[in-house]
């Protein structure tokens, strides 16, 4: 069983917006997905790995960047060829 | 009240290329986000594929420093959400890291090797650079360079072993000494070795520093925390499990406080990333002379002192230079540089890769063939290193001697000069008569001053000892 | 050569998010033929959204290497197809640019989450189109609209410019009228790409011809189990019928590991997803974020109103899945059932050529239908096996029941996506 604490708080580690309502209707939704996934108890062992092979490398080569506009073509408001980001601090 | 450091080593490495994409890895010199393709932008839809040569480096380091690297290793991802981190994620390695163990030798406190011990090893890749703009809780906003995004780093995880700040330094000195002499880092590229510490007083709690950018700030960051530790604990306040900022301009540290988000990075393996086995990788790798073995070479060869050699080969450019000048006239050479030509280089914060080789031995001949004194040498030495700290081409060492007269002349020459000190400075005169010890130096000074160090200070002493004996 | 197609079509069904009325094109097996890209796929200059708000205005700067392949065969890329938002869903509703039509039953869905993709084809917009197959994506609207579509091996056709959803899982392949289409999209983006870390070396795809007759045929009893239609599943038994009666030699056999299969499936894709749509902040590109608010408040901000509801329920599984306290029991479970998976496709391929199955439990469903997530993650009961084993799988229209669309699923060894066209191409001509 999961709560809507529960949902809240995986909200706050996944750092998305959820409002009060949305955390009602997802939590029963949860509850019901999850026990879904309860299957996987009965599975042995655990984490095995996803990749079949190893060792897959390129040459230290340089290849050609993008341009500063193209950097940029995307982007709200560079300045001065940076990116723009909210306040971090 | 012992005192308990670990070290976290992030050290860049000097690739042609980024960990995971071909841009250059050589930004310093170019404008912002100049250095960023697709996939170190973390564009939708690119991927990762690992730089061979990032990996045998971070081997080269694993095998120098007695690391074991276990049949198979992987990258993971890290999950965090910030601007300077692309695809928000940072590409690590977790519970499988490229090399576990190993150990680096440092000197001792009271004489002899100290072995500290090696966590373990791991690769990933460097974030971006953020800077911070504006003022007021509205205006402020950050601005984002991605040239560093995707370099390839390693960070090396200590033991908390180290009891000092002074040891830490030592550790540090070593460790650096021993990534350049494998050619694996550029010591010159600003920011390319960054430390976080992990500081507690035993019987305490630990405290995390982070962001001690600079590798001279190590010592300085360590000395303010424990000192701040100590003193809370004297005040029987309680030391919190925190994470504090080292605060380079004020030499401080700060509680990076817990308004940041609540951290679970959700680590599980990079699935576009095939995993590493390359253990058997480590036998090929062929390791350069590295310090302790260049140490002990030097003490052999050129029959200088331990301390001289330790000294000497603490740095690469340093112990290259040596080598370049030695030649026929270690005893000479070894002082010179360990001691005099060092401190200088500290004191203009100058390269040794600057000094110009042939001015130097040129001048370590006039020193060896007696024609100057070691004071008018100095005097030297630091006009030819102003003189290319100015850009300007500098003189050979016989012509500032010429230009300046400073060669040293036979002693009988400067009874002149000694009379006239003598005769001025009665009070001292007295004073060494009466048996004081010190008078007959200061009249010493008083002469090298009068004849602008020309003279060799042991014949002015003798010269003194036969005038006022008459 | 250089030359513009010209397309002038309406789009009746909203299978497009972006059309592209003029469409350069060159010399090559695709020469001049109008070719449709799912909206995940890059394409330097052309708005790239994978059918999200978020990325509203985004123009990529770069090409995905099919579209680099597609581009040297002489296609014209004529638009970008309408999809599930970053392809979670199974009817193409989940997209930010409203619902696509099927075009067999413009009631129902085209099935997802390439249904704009299948929708274009099925209505004979375009010969063929690229979509990609995380869990079902491509066969799924193939069946449900009438149409040939492949989800090639992993690592078959590279993923570089391939917007991430699931990376351990997805492929781009190609969806068209007939398989001989099929295949020649597939023979064009089919081959390694240094870019991709994932892609393999394998010779190129060999010359089409139907071939059956002689090849063993597995068909595992779970996919004809519960929760299959049962209209549905008489359809499709007829059709492996016809496989008989081509020649081919019918095996019953059984998958224990689809049991697992399903939950497996959604929390691995689950997890990945949870750490690859973490990107969508704004500053890069994108919808950008409130510069008023802390980075924080308009980074949770951003994700909450630029995803829709089913993106951002599978990005909280997925943190979950993957959390501290959690990741034993779900993420490290599922990567051990989806080996239960693989060896189960290993034992059956030593006995086997290839396995036959419905691609679907059901036909289309109509639009609107359904709003629980659980039941619309069983539809994927069938077409997720393929996907956590890596093996090729095509959908082949194998006749009607209640009137619409019903696909018929052939899955083969990894890299023998030669041999099920060549027997869907028999299958299809009624040939072996």
């Amino acid at each position: 069983m999961v709560t809507k604490e529960d949902v809240a708080h995986i909200a706050t580690i996944a750092d998305i917006g959820v409002d009060d309502s949305e955390l009602e209707l997802f939590t029963g939704q949860f509850n019901a997905i999850l026990e879904y996934f309860g299957v996987l108890d009965s599975v042995e062992g655990g984490a095995d790995a996803v990749h079949s092979r190893t060792n897959v490398f390129r040459e230290d080569l340089v290849k050609p960047s993008l341009l500063n506009d193209e950097v940029l073509m995307n982007a709200q408001d560079p300045e001065d060829g940076f990116i723009r980001a909210p306040r971090v601090i | 009240m012992t005192v308990i450091i670990g070290l976290e080593i992030h050290c860049q490495l000097n690739t042609k290329t980024k960990l995971f994409c071909g841009c250059s890895t050589d930004y310093r010199d170019d404008g912002p986000n100049t250095h960023v393709c697709p996939v170190c932008l973390g564009l939708p839809g690119t991927l990762p594929v690992t730089n061979k040569q990032a990996v045998i480096y971070a081997l080269r380091v694993a095998k120098a420093l007695h690391c074991e690297v276990p049949a198979f290793s992987e990258f993971a991802r890290k999950n965090y959400f910030y601007p300077d981190l692309p695809k928000a994620f940072q590409i690590t390695q977790y519970d499988k890291p490229l090399a576990l163990g190993g150990y680096i030798e440092i000197e001792a406190e009271g004489g002899g090797e100290k072995r500290i011990e090696l966590t373990r090893i791991h690769m990933e890749e460097d974030p971006g650079r953020l800077v911070h703009k504006g003022s007021g809780d509205r205006g402020r906003y950050t601005l984002v360079d991605y040239n560093r995004s995707g370099v390839p780093l390693i960070e090396i995880v200590t033991e908390p072993q180290l009891s000092s700040p002074k040891e830490a330094r030592r550790f540090l000195n070593k460790l650096r000494a021993t990534l350049e002499y494998l050619g694996i880092y550029d010591s010159e590229r600003e920011g390319s070795l960054r430390v976080d510490a992990n500081i507690s007083i035993k019987g305490y709690e630990r405290v995390e520093v982070k962001n001690i950018t600079s590798y001279k700030g190590v010592e300085k960051a360590l000395t303010f925390e424990i000192t701040r530790q100590k003193g809370m604990i004297r005040r029987n306040a309680q030391i919190v499990r925190e994470t504090r900022h080292y605060q380079e301009a004020r030499g401080v540290t700060t509680s990076a406080r817990s308004k940041e988000m609540e951290h679970d990075y959700r680590y599980f393996p990079e699935p576009d990333l095939a995993p590493l086995e390359v253990s058997s990788w480590v036998e090929e790798i062929a390791l350069p002379e590295l310090p302790d073995a260049r140490r002990d070479r030097f003490m052999q060869q050129y029959g200088i002192s331990q301390n001289h050699a330790r000294t000497l080969t603490g740095d690469l450019k340093l112990a290259e230079f040596f080598e370049e000048v030695t030649s026929g006239m270690p005893e000479i050479a070894a002082p010179w540089t360990a001691d005099i030509l060092l401190g200088e280089l500290n004191y203009r914060d100058m390269p040794v890769t600057k000094v110009p080789n042939l001015h130097y031995r040129a001048l370590l001949e006039e020193v060896k063939k007696g024609s100057v004194t070691d004071t008018s040498a100095v005097e030297v030495l630091r006009l030819i290193l102003n003189q290319v700290m100015e850009g300007q081409a500098p003189e050979m060492p016989g012509v500032i001697i010429a230009r300046l007269g400073l060669s040293k002349e036979e002693g009988e020459s400067f009874v002149e000069v000694v009379a006239s000190v003598l005769k001025e400075n009665e009070a001292a005169v007295a004073d060494h008569r009466s048996g004081k010890a010190g008078a007959i130096n200061f009249l010493v000074g008083q002469v090298m001053k009068a004849t602008r160090g020309r003279a060799d200070p042991k014949e002015i002493a003798r010269i003194i000892g036969d005038l006022l004996k008459d | 050569m250089g030359s513009t197609f010209t397309f002038d079509h309406d789009d009746p069904n909203n299978a497009f998010i972006t059309i592209c009325r003029q469409a350069d094109y060159g010399d090559g097996p695709l020469s001049g033929i109008p070719v449709a890209v799912k909206d995940n796929i890059s394409t330097a200059g052309i708005e790239t959204t994978c059918g999200s708000k978020i990325l509203k205005g985004y123009i990529p700067p770069y090409d995905g290497h099919a579209i680099t392949l597609l581009r040297s065969a002489g296609a014209a890329i004529i638009g970008k197809t309408n999809m599930d938002e970053f392809g979670m869903g199974t009817t193409t509703e989940n997209s930010a640019y409203g619902p696509t039509r099927n075009p067999a039953d413009p009631t129902r869905a085209p099935g997802g989450s390439s249904g704009g993709s299948a929708a274009a084809v099925a209505s004979g917009l375009v010969r063929m189109a690229l979509g990609t197959d995380t869990g079902g994506s491509i066969r799924c609207p193939a069946s449900f609209c009438g149409i040939v579509g492949l989800k090639p091996s992993y690592g078959r056709v590279s993923r570089y410019g391939l917007i991430a959803y699931a990376n351990s899982l997805e492929q781009i392949g190609p969806l068209a009228q007939n398989v001989r289409d099929c295949a020649l999209l597939y023979s064009v983006i089919a081959g390694y790409d240094p870019r991709d870390g994932t892609s393999l070396e394998l010779p190129p795809p060999a010359p089409l011809k139907p071939e059956i007759a002689g090849k063993r045929i597995g068909v595992p009893t779970e996919f004809f189990g519960e929760g299959v239609d049962l209209d549905v599943a008489s359809v499709v038994r007829s059709g492996i019928s016809r496989l008989e009666d081509l020649g081919a030699e019918i095996i019953p056999c059984s998958m224990p590991s689809m049991r697992y299969a399903l939950a497996a499936y959604y929390v691995t894709s689950m997890s990945e997803a949870s750490s690859n749509l973490g990107r969508y902040d704004g500053v890069r590109y994108g919808t950008a974020p409130d510069s008023f608010r802390s980075w924080h408040d308009a980074y949770s901000q951003i994700r909450k109103s630029g995803f829709g509801e089913e993106v951002r329920r599978r990005i909280l599984l997925g943190s979950f899945a993957l959390s501290a306290g959690y990741q034993g029991k779900y993420y490290a479970k599922a990567q051990a059932a989806r080996r239960m998976v693989r060896d189960d496709f290993a034992r059956l391929f030593r006995t086997v050529d290839m396995l036959a199955g419905p691609t679907m439990p059901c036909v289309a469903f109509r639009l609107g239908e359904t709003s629980d997530p659980l039941s619309m993650y069983l539809a994927d009961i069938l077409t997720v096996p393929a996907n956590l084993a890596g093996v090729p799988a095509l959908s082949v229209p194998c006749g009607t029941a209640h009137n619409l669309p019903v696909g018929l699923q052939l899955i083969g060894k990894h890299y023998a996506e030669d041999e099920i066209l060549s027997a869907a191409l028999a299958f299809e001509e009624g040939s072996a």
